[in-house]
């Protein structure tokens, strides 16, 4: 169980940080390399040959790619504390399929808010909210998705909390005011250690936004 | 285990038919209702509120959404006999990785091709080409993707078999010839009373299609 642990990574990605929190909820030690994403290293070419990205676990030299396959795998093998995903089946369904939504349709719109022109950053900003109070919807009155518990879904979503400043001062997003109890959420997930200590600064994480966005926005 | 299950479908839909290939190996009676996907069902929508699409799988009236997801519930619930994914973690994980590619990919590619003309069919030829390239390098000599036995990844791609007459046909080129592997492995698969039960025959799903482009203009 045990064993040679290594993430390939990229500081500021989502999918790392879904990674990045299963581990540190698991309390599994591990090697971290940071990617440079315009000049991957033979060892990323190697361990995902097929998508060429991050984040990448390494596991006794064996790659797992794909971020909510790796956190599958890390809640099987690493079986004996902190279970990630539900225990019954039926549960377990529900769970892959709200992350499956988070990547599908959450991600995927939160893109959108940086389309070029205006008037689709206006149209992208409304579909990703539209998708976080679905969110809102499934999260009800508990405190986590996963129930009395911190589970899969939350890990799925959580990373998106980082970005969040940076949409506040690049798009005018007010979460507080639109998404009330994703926010609540959020910092509850915040105040769990595993979360917390892996979080990046939201500043720097505005600042690597500002930057990349230059490339796609027209101011 | 008196259950009473029943699926939501669409006979030409691939990932419909995932579901039913695994209810068939698990030897799961269940009650299959037709939808009319331009005029969706009342029991569809209340049962898929969220993507309000087909397949659904409704287990003691508890819906369970996205065929891979399905998949791998009926695998865990139904856990006797028969087993679609690998009981290793990290075959685990590699199936999923597989499958997920072929979700990813195969449909969309499949789609270009049926959908379009001109330069933006080639271009979709191409890319199909390549996609199945890597999903031959990926079996290699294995009979099977699961290796000696079928198993979740095989399952996930199976149904495009049903699509390839059309796919070939209306993409004018010849899918034994360009893909020979995949052929072979789709024929070697369809040998399985339960697959070949289960899928439509091809001169329907064309017929189907040309149906479809007709109404996009293409005929």
């Amino acid at each position: 169980m045990a064993g040679e642990v290594v993430l390939l990574n990229f500081w500021p990605s989502l999918f790392g940080l879904r990674v990045r929190i299963a581990l540190a909820e698991k309390g599994i030690k591990y090697e971290s390399k940071e990617e440079d994403l315009s000049n991957k290293s033979p060892l990323l070419l190697e361990m995902n040959p097929i998508i060429k990205q991050i984040p990448v676990l390494i596991h006794n030299g064996k790659p797992v790619c794909e971020s909510l396959i790796i956190v599958q795998y890390i809640d099987e093998v690493w079986n004996d504390k902190s279970p990630l995903l539900p225990s019954d089946p039926y549960q377990r369904a529900q769970a892959r399929f709200w992350a499956d939504f988070v990547d599908k349709k959450v991600y995927v719109a939160s893109r959108k808010v940086w389309r070029p022109k205006r008037e689709e950053q206006e149209e992208g900003k409304k579909e990703f909210l539209e998708t976080l109070k679905t969110m809102e919807g499934e999260l009800g009155d508990k405190p986590y998705f996963g129930g009395e518990t911190f589970g899969y879904v939350d890990i799925s979503l959580i990373p998106f909390y980082s970005w969040f400043h940076a949409y506040k001062v690049l798009d005018n997003i007010n979460m507080e005011a639109e998404c009330p109890k994703i926010i609540a959420w959020a910092k509850r997930c915040m105040q769990k250690e595993a979360v917390a200590k892996t979080f990046p600064d939201p500043k720097k994480v505005y600042e690597f936004v500002a930057q990349t966005r230059k490339k796609y926005v027209s101011a | 285990m008196a259950d009473e299950v029943v699926l939501l479908d669409f006979w030409p839909s691939m990932f419909g038919m995932r579901v039913r290939i695994a209810l068939a190996e698990k030897g799961i009676e269940y009650e299959y209702k037709e939808e009319d996907l331009g005029n969706k069902s009342p029991l569809l929508l209340q049962m898929n509120p969220i993507h309000k699409k087909i397949p659904v799988l409704i287990h003691n009236g508890k819906p369970v959404c996205e065929s891979l997801i399905i998949v791998q519930y009926i695998d865990e619930v139904w856990k006797d006999r028969s087993p679609l994914l690998p009981t290793d973690p990290y075959q685990r994980a590699h199936a999923r990785f597989w499958a997920d590619y072929v979700d990813k990919k195969v449909y969309e590619v499949s789609r270009k091709i049926w959908t379009s003309k001109g330069e933006e069919k080639e271009a979709g030829k191409k890319e199909f080409f390549e996609i199945f390239k890597t999903l031959e390098g990926e079996l290699g000599d294995k009979p099977y993707f699961g290796a000696e036995t079928f198993g979740f990844v095989d399952l996930s791609l199976i149904p495009f078999y049903s699509w390839f007459y059309a796919i070939e046909t209306f993409g004018e080129f010849n899918m034994e010839a360009e893909c020979p592997k995949i052929v072979a492995w789709a024929k070697r698969y369809l040998q399985k009373e339960t697959v070949a039960k289960t899928l439509p025959d091809q001169k329907k799903v064309y017929e189907f299609v040309g149906q479809m482009r007709k109404r996009f203009g293409l005929e």
